[in-house]
């Protein structure tokens, strides 16, 4: 039971009731300090992400339906067509890192919902009560969000498999992949976050979700190439960090021609940026 | 290094802007001090300013004009340092539902940077703490809104924090809930000996559970002491004043005056109206309560 104190008689032959041992309890552990706190933080909040997908699985699933009926309808129809020019590779390949990255786009851009849930909820309250700075609260999301990103690709690079796209098993050019989806999701993740601290309310923030994912998509290099789009798209393409993914994506699986280095610098550089927008902005959510 | 209070608070005002230049005054020039190791009470109606005033000292809202310090390390200037000696459970109920309890608890560990190595057995013995152990790998949903508010307490409790802060921990819970709820908190302030800030707006739980208590209305504080201290002085001022009326106590010739007279004595008007006004918080509480218990 309890740590109340022996009040009661303990004259029966059983050893007497001293409660549960609190030793550790009454002890504050160390505190890291400097650069080791931002780390512990990220391995702590991908923990948890993981946990939970350990338990529910069938988000993993369901997430899953989507990019497949994208490669089984759009990809096996336009293979066929012929109508997209791809430089020489059937569509469905062309089409499979555009599908990844569309997927994980999704996933990251939920974590603005769900940080709204956890304040509605009280757990991102409780969570900013602890010594965890908001840059590495926001971080720690982040990159728990490229985490499911990640397990959510290789998903979808199974089904790619399974449809006959030729892609690469170089295992240096797959740790790339992961660090592209990492990377990407943290970005989309962080806008996502700091879009919510600023309408601070669910139901606004599934609108603008809505409102923006789609262009994001369309606007980016994911279903087609450049050149094939109108001058102004190809202007939105370019500042569309989507496009940069996609481009490293399919350079890394595929090996199309590619521009790895601004691809990784420009994914880089706006996850940064969108760190430090989503660390600023979340306080107002605990207001 | 050792601080005599818990919490200072000096001239804490804040205020709420809403759209179109409307301002709720929520705290409205606080002064109180939480001696290291008391229970203290923060009591008054829905609406009295309790939880900014806890928001306040909890670092989660930025002190505008005022002060806070928390043994000693300033709330607005410190506040890392501040959270690190602080276990808070909130007003709502709030327990992650898609992890088990223990991982719960786990999460408070690791971002309290409890090493690997102990960090098993220290989550295992919070949970102890609430008796929770034969429930800790059941789902968090699974869970009555006792046993989540039991679990918020080992969450609060793994860091092993020196000032335990309460958000009203026992509203829109049964009474074998609260009384189960009380029963931790007093048993492991017996053990460890932190100091507790808690609030409520039950007059009995004040009475018996608190050290000292701070009666709040309208964002201010009206009276602070001991419970007796209190019913004391209204028994005084009672007998100077009306002697032999009833008086505006309206206390029907009892001769112990209970902290309903206090309040009703020092806000001057009774703690059931002051609570009736306001459901909003309520019923938002027991909305959590259904989704997360
Ligand atoms: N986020 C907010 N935005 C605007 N006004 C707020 C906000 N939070 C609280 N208030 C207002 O500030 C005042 C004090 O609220 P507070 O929550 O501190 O009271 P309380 O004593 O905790 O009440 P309760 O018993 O209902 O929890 C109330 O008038 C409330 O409407
Ligand atoms: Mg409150």
């Amino acid at each position: 039971m309890s740590a109340v104190p022996a009040a009661r008689p303990t004259a029966s032959a059983e050893p007497p009731d001293r409660g549960p041992e609190l030793d550790l309890l009454l002890v504050p552990p160390r505190a890291r300090t400097g650069w080791r706190l931002v780390p512990a933080r990220i391995a702590a909040m991908c923990a948890v992400e993981l946990q939970k997908l350990r338990h529910d699985r069938t988000e993993l699933y369901t997430r899953a339906v989507q990019p497949a009926l994208w490669l089984l309808i759009f990809g096996e129809t336009f293979t066929r067509l012929k109508a997209i020019p791809t430089g020489g590779i059937p569509y469905l390949d062309y089409l499979a890192p555009g599908i990844i990255a569309q997927s994980a786009m999704f996933i990251a851009i939920f974590y603005g919902i769900m940080i709204i849930w956890e304040r509605d909820s009280g757990v991102l309250t409780k969570l900013l009560v602890t010594p965890t700075p908001r840059a590495a609260l926001v971080t720690g999301k982040a990159f728990a969000a490229g985490v499911k990103a990640v397990l959510q690709a290789v998903v979808v690079v199974l089904i790619a498999a399974v449809l006959g796209v030729a892609m690469t098993w170089n295992p240096l050019r797959l740790l790339g992949v992961v660090a592209v989806v990492l990377l990407g999701s943290a970005f989309f993740s962080c806008l996502s976050m700091a879009i919510a601290g600023i309408v601070l309310t669910r139901d606004r923030l599934m609108g603008i979700g809505q409102a923006i994912t789609m262009p994001l998509f369309f606007g980016s290099n994911a279903l087609y190439p450049l050149d094939l789009m109108p001058g102004w798209l190809q202007a939105v393409s370019k500042v569309n960090p989507l496009s940069y993914q996609v481009d490293a994506l399919r350079g890394l699986l595929i090996g199309t021609p590619s521009h790895l280095p601004l691809d990784f610098a420009v994914l880089a550089a706006a996850t940064l940026a969108g760190i430090a927008a989503a660390s600023a902005l979340l306080g107002r959510l605990a207001r | 290094m050792d601080h005599e209070e818990a919490v200072v608070c000096r001239g804490l005002e804040y205020s709420f802007t809403h759209g179109r230049g409307k301002v709720t005054r929520a705290v409205d020039g606080i002064d109180l001090t939480v001696r290291t190791g008391e229970v203290f009470g923060l009591l008054g109606p829905n609406g009295a300013g309790k939880t900014t005033t806890i928001r306040a000292i909890t670092t989660l809202l930025p002190v505008g004009a005022g002060m806070v310090r928390v043994f000693g390390h300033d709330a607005t200037r410190r506040p890392m340092e501040v959270r690190r000696l602080l276990g808070y459970v909130p007003q709502q109920l709030s327990a992650d539902a898609g992890l088990t309890g223990r991982e719960n608890v786990a999460l408070f560990a690791r971002v309290f940077d409890v090493p690997r190595a102990e960090r098993a057995r220290r989550v295992t013995q919070a949970l102890a703490a609430v008796d929770l152990t034969d429930a800790a790998d059941r789902m968090a949903a699974t869970y009555s809104g006792g046993m989540v508010r039991r679990l918020e307490l080992a969450q609060a409790l793994v860091s092993a924090p020196r000032l335990l802060v309460l958000d009203e921990p026992t509203i829109g819970l049964d009474p074998i809930a609260r009384t189960g709820v009380w029963e931790r908190v007093d048993a492991v302030r017996r053990a460890t000996g932190m100091t507790v800030l808690v609030t409520t707006h039950y007059m009995d739980e004040a009475d018996r559970h608190c050290d000292r208590i701070a009666l709040m209305d309208r964002g201010r504080i009206r009276a602070l002491g001991t419970p007796a201290e209190l019913k004391d002085q209204v028994r005084q001022d009672g007998q100077q004043g009306q002697a032999g009326h009833e008086g505006r106590d309206g206390r029907d010739g009892r001769d112990e005056p209970t902290l309903d007279d206090v309040f009703r004595h020092f806000a001057g008007r009774d703690l059931a109206d002051a609570t009736e006004g306001d459901f909003g918080d309520v019923r938002r509480t027991r909305r959590t309560a259904n989704r997360v218990g």
